[in-house]
């Protein structure tokens, strides 16, 4: 046989091969990796930044114009702009001041020419106010006044007394409200509860019967102890409100006009250029508090938002408890059960698919299958009164379960998904080794593919928690409200009332955002509570992600 | 027992016609006889079928899909004995072992005629419940596969699905298995930790004493040391032949020197195909096939 000797093989230097070293790949992957940290980290800290200084009490300018005019206020802003006004294009440079007295000026903020500002100058007793309503006062304190008597007069002496008067008519306040919030809404109950009752009678036996009679007896007897209990609050209630009233404090504006203030209309006052940075911290983490831990005011720009984050909280829980067992299940079946073949591939394409359909759609079909399919018949069948005597439907409007459960069919995808991914990942030696031991399927499911899978399925919960607390589109339509101060958990009967409508974080961005009258005063409060939503989900997946690696160290540990 | 008489005397018929018809073929290989798609006898030694058997394979074919992987495989296998299946990769041992407790079943192609019978029941009747089949045999695969939580529960889980919940039955039951399986003196300080923190050996004797916690009528072990360093592999050998005369035990290897340390018997398979099975002593030293002596060996193979 002739063979021939094959020609040697060039060798390419490897300095020639930017593939084979493949230094640009690197490079690339990098990048990407690098732009995508940045781009997070990025929105991150700018909402971070904002959100979180939006409640630091900035200094109080003294703004004196050439004009003669004179404003009090936070400079918040400044920009360039190319002025045309006058025929010729200049680049001008003016301030944003928030302003206040809205009730005065009927503005909240205000854009200076720079050119226009004679001086600027920060006076000693510049003093900030928060009010119940009318937004916020800027000026200088003149006197207290209890009606026409002067209390205290000059700024020092003023403020001195202010400091010690103000929290106990504040006191007062709020138990006033208190008392009318909840007290007289729980008589309100009673009333309804009562009036509901005769109807009910009427509904179930008729006019006729002892049931109605007693109830007619019974509603008597709720009117006549409500209308005695609802006496002894006004009593209390005007006690309160006349220890407080004809109390004000008198300022002046900048601009030289006296305003008085009710006292108890003030909730807070502060004086940043006398503040040491320890008293403007007192002030920054009060109003944080009151952010996180009261009701809102003022259309929701002002306030806090605590009914919000329950409303988030709950939901988001809620619709996990839901989604986790219905999306566990249904791959349980597809992987573990189904005989794989062309219509589990079908399942499968359609579940993906279900994840790109827009979230109003999943609103508009809970609206429409939820509350008036389902919630109409529950109330039909037993909150029939209140639908007869009020038109006012129980289950068959949007509230806290149809809105969790909008949210757990979102995002059922997203379990099943990651459930099955999960389930494929358990070795088949596994579940050979639990047959070959005398398991059932059942048994070898939840005996050891279940536990195997647990960490993988807590992912999917993870993704799912993060997708729904993020959603506003569906949740318009199924119950959320810009106000509902009533929480679903109170302590009335039955104490848990998931029905209700309620409240959302993310809702209010875009309800204080871009619903508001007042938007630039409204601003800051939306990256506040942005930053907040972004919190609450990231404690929720850092719970989340630790209970996780809890179960993976339980679980999946290393081989050899 | 009656099933064994009818069984040696039909294979000895058997075996005698198709050897007859063998000898007048002019092509003397049977490896290459079978390569070709040819019917080959099975060379079974009388010694075996002296044994008293414990399971009884039966003509056995089995295809997946279309392809026939095992081909009219008739064997006893000897109570309380321990019996090795060699071959080279792809002919058919696994899956033997593996049709023995109908893990086969999960495959969905899987296609099958003939019979097996464990004890006397046939394994195939379609009124066998295969739960209640696979309680009366242990298996142990090639990679060990330690279940998902503690040392203890691994080795009670054939009980525990039996609902088994006494406290003192299970301690008990842990402890002989685990003694059984040579583990107790390295596993008793640490029964509640997580199994799969053992070492490979570890995990493979673990697999042996969950095997056998059920005491088993067989105990089928595929491969079992195929994943393991020599140390272990040593380790787990010793254990095999403590186990011999007290268990039944169908062990599938490639390694030659594993077959002959530990086995009574012997069965060398190819292509789907028994061709010679006796005793381990004489297949290893005085086969009746050339091509058995080739595989042995190592001449072939």
């Amino acid at each position: 046989m002739n063979f021939k000797t094959p020609r040697p093989r060039r060798l390419r230097s490897a300095h020639s091969s930017l593939n084979a070293h493949g230094e640009a790949w690197v490079w690339l992957t990098g990048g990407s990796l690098a732009l995508a940290i940045a781009m997070i980290t990025g929105l991150l800290l700018f909402i971070m930044i904002r959100g979180a200084s939006t409640f630091w009490p900035a200094a109080m300018e003294l703004v004196e114009l050439k004009d003669g005019r004179a404003v009090l206020g936070e400079i918040t802003g400044r920009e360039d702009f190319i002025d045309r006004s006058n025929g010729t294009a200049m680049h001008v440079a003016r301030k944003l001041v928030r302003t206040a007295n809205f009730d005065i000026t009927g503005n909240h903020y205000e854009w200076f020419d720079e050119g226009a500002i004679a001086s600027t100058s920060r006076p000693e007793w510049g003093t900030a106010v928060e009010r119940m309503e009318g937004g916020r006062f800027h000026g200088f304190p003149l006197r207290i006044l209890d009606k026409e008597r002067v209390v205290a007069e000059g700024a020092s002496q003023t403020w001195q007394a202010f400091q010690e008067m103000h929290p106990a008519a504040r006191k007062r306040f709020r138990e006033a409200l208190w008392i009318d919030r909840h007290d007289r809404g729980a008589l309100q109950r009673r009333l309804r509860a009562a009036r509901l009752a005769v109807v009910q009678a009427d509904l179930n036996a008729g006019r006729e019967s002892r049931a109605y009679l007693s109830a007619v007896v019974a509603e008597k007897a709720v009117i006549a102890s409500v209308a005695e209990q609802s006496m002894a609050l006004d009593a209390k209630t005007a006690s309160l409100r006349d220890q407080n009233a004809g109390w004000g404090v008198e300022f002046v504006t900048a601009s030289g006009e006296k305003t008085i203030l009710p006292l108890a209309l003030i909730v807070r006052a502060w004086q940043p250029n006398r503040l040491s940075t320890a008293g403007k911290c007192g002030v920054y983490f009060s109003r944080w508090w009151e952010f996180l831990a009261d009701d809102p005011r003022e259309a929701n720009s002002a306030g806090g938002v605590f009914p919000a984050i329950w409303g988030t909280v709950a939901m988001t829980l809620i619709m996990a408890l839901l989604v986790a067992p219905f999306g566990v299940l249904a791959a349980l079946y597809l992987r573990e059960y189904a005989v794989r073949g062309p219509m589990t591939t079908a399942i499968r394409i359609a579940i993906n698919n279900l994840a790109g359909v827009p979230s109003i759609v999943y609103g508009a079909f809970g609206l429409g299958f939820f509350c008036y399919v389902l919630g109409a018949s529950i109330d039909d069948l037993f909150f029939k009164a209140s639908l007869v005597a009020d038109n006012q439907p129980t289950f068959g409007t949007g509230g806290l379960l149809w809105a969790s459960l909008t949210l757990a069919l979102l995002t059922l995808p997203v379990v099943i998904v990651a459930t099955e991914e999960a389930l494929s990942a358990v070795p088949n030696s596994m579940r050979e080794g639990s047959y070959a031991c005398g398991a059932g399927k059942w048994q070898t499911i939840r005996r050891i593919v279940l536990p195997r899978a647990l960490p993988g399925i807590m992912t999917g919960l993870i993704l799912a928690m993060a997708r729904g607390a993020g959603e506003v589109a569906p949740l318009m339509l199924v119950g959320v409200k810009k106000l509902a101060v009533e929480l679903p958990i109170d302590g009335t009967f039955p104490f848990v009332h998931p029905e209700r409508e309620f409240m959302h974080l993310a809702y209010l961005i875009y309800d204080v955002g871009f619903q508001s009258p007042n938007s630039q005063a409204a601003r800051p409060m939306v990256f506040t509570i942005t930053f907040l939503l972004v919190a609450i989900i990231a404690l929720l997946n850092v719970s989340a992600i630790w209970f996780r690696s809890r179960l993976q160290r339980r679980y999946i540990a290393q081989h050899f | 027992m009656p099933s064994q008489s009818t069984l040696s005397r039909e294979m000895l018929v058997n075996a005698k016609a198709a050897h007859d018809q063998a000898a007048a073929q002019p092509s003397a290989d049977r490896l290459l006889a079978v390569a070709a798609g040819h019917e080959v006898p099975s060379e079974v030694h009388e010694q075996v079928l002296a044994e008293n058997p414990v399971l009884e394979i039966d003509r056995f074919n089995l295809w997946y899909g279309s392809k026939q992987a095992l081909h009219g495989i008739t064997m006893p296998i000897p109570n309380n004995k321990v019996t090795a299946l060699v071959g080279p990769s792809g002919c058919g041992k696994s899956t033997l072992l593996r049709s023995v407790n109908r893990l086969n079943d999960l495959v969905q192609s899987v296609r099958i005629t003939g019979d097996m019978r464990l004890n006397g029941d046939s394994i195939y009747d379609p009124r066998m419940d295969v739960i209640d089949l696979r309680k009366r045999m242990g298996m142990v695969f090639q990679k060990p596969n330690p279940f998902p939580m503690s040392i203890y529960e691994n080795v009670v889980y054939s009980l525990r699905i039996d609902g088994e919940n006494n406290r003192g039955v299970l301690d008990e039951v842990c402890e002989l298995s685990l003694r059984g399986a040579a583990l107790w003196d390295e596993a008793k300080d640490r029964l509640h930790d997580s199994a799969l923190g053992l070492s490979g050996g570890q995990q493979q004797r673990l697999c042996i004493a969950r095997a056998i916690a059920a005491e088993p009528e067989v105990l089928l072990l595929d491969e079992p040391c195929s994943a393991l360093d020599p140390i272990a592999t040593g380790k787990v050998e010793e254990l095999i032949q403590e186990l011999r005369g007290r268990y039944s035990v169908l062990i599938v290897t490639h390694n030659m020197q594993q077959a002959s340390r530990t086995s009574d018997y012997t069965a060398f398979m190819y292509l789907g195909r028994l061709i010679e099975y006796g005793p381990t002593t004489e297949i290893f030293t005085k086969p009746i096939l050339r091509e058995t002596e080739a595989y042995v060996t190592g001449r072939f193979g």
